[in-house]
C-alpha cells in the first residue's frame, strides 16, 4: 500500500496492511498537523504533491529501506488538500521479524520522505497569513536512495 | 527548442500559472533552463535560488541535457510529511 489520497487516512488500515505472520513488529508512525510552533500558531494546513513524481518517489523510499533492513511489509499513504488540527498528514507502516529494523526503517522512510518527495506543506496561520513551507536546504540528495543512518532531523 | 514547464507550490503561485513555456538554445542542459526561466519569469525571484528541477520526474543537476520531449518540473525544496 503506496498511495497519497484526499481522503482522511485511516491508520488502522495502514497498520492492518503490514501484519502478517511472518512479523513480530509492527511499527506505525502518524504524521499530524501540529497547532502550535514556538509562539505561532497553526490553523490548518494543506499539502499539494506533485503526484506521479511522488508516487515514484514513495515506492523507490519503500524500496530502499527493504534492501538495507529485512523487513516484511511497508505500507505509506501521504495525505493532500486541506488539513484541519489534529488530522494525520502522512503515516508509514513498517513490520519485521523483530523490532529494531521495524523502528529504524520506519523513521529512515519518514526522514527521506522529509527531503525528497516532491511533496509541499502551505500553513495557514491564525493571525490569517498564510506561508508555504520551503527549507532551506535546497537539493535534496536526489537519486541517490541508499540509507546512511537511521537518524535524521525530527520533524 | 520550446519546453513546457510543470510549476508547483510556491513557484507556480509567484508566476500565477502552470505550466508555462520557454524557449530554448539548441542542446540546452538544465543550467540553460533555470537561466531562462528567471529572464522570463522575474517573479520566480524569490524562490529562484532554490528551484529544483525534475526531468522525466527525476531528479536532475544543471549538466544534464534536455530532449525535446522531456517532461520537467521546477518546485521549491520539498516539505511533504
Amino acid at each position: 500500500m503506496i498511495s497519497i489520497t484526499s481522503n482522511p487516512i485511516d491508520s488502522a488500515a495502514v497498520t492492518d496492511a503490514v501484519r502478517d505472520h511472518r512479523a513480530g513488529a509492527v511499527v506505525l508512525f502518524l504524521g499530524t498537523v501540529r497547532e502550535f510552533t514556538g509562539e505561532t500558531q497553526t490553523a490548518s494546513l494543506a499539502y499539494e504533491a506533485f503526484a506521479e513524481m511522488a508516487i515514484a518517489s514513495l515506492e523507490e523510499i519503500v524500496a530502499a529501506a527493504q534492501e538495507k533492513w529485512s523487513l516484511v511489509r511497508c505500507a505509506v499513504m501521504h495525505r493532500v488538500g486541506p488539513l484541519e488540527l489534529g488530522e494525520i498528514a502522512v503515516a508509514v507502516a513498517v513490520s519485521s521479524a523483530h523490532r529494531g529494523p521495524a523502528f529504524e526503517a520506519g523513521q529512515w522512510i519518514m526522514d527521506t520522505i522529509k527531503q525528497q518527495t516532491p511533496i509541499w506543506k502551505k500553513e495557514f496561520f491564525a493571525d490569517g497569513t498564510t506561508e508555504w513551507v520551503h527549507p532551506e536546504q535546497g537539493v535534496p540528495p536526489g537519486r541517490e536512495t541508499a540509507p546512511t543512518s537511521a537518524k535524521g532531523t525530527k520533524s | 527548442m520550446n519546453v513546457q514547464i510543470q510549476l508547483f507550490a510556491a513557484a507556480r503561485d509567484a508566476v500565477g500559472t502552470s505550466p508555462v513555456t520557454i524557449d530554448l538554445p539548441d542542446s540546452p542542459n538544465v543550467a540553460d533552463l533555470r537561466l531562462q526561466l528567471a529572464a522570463d519569469f522575474p517573479k520566480l525571484n524569490s524562490v529562484a535560488k532554490t528551484l529544483l528541477v525534475a526531468v522525466n520526474q527525476q531528479y536532475a543537476d544543471d549538466e544534464q541535457l534536455l530532449s525535446e520531449n522531456d517532461s520537467i518540473a521546477c518546485f521549491p525544496p520539498v516539505s511533504g510529511g
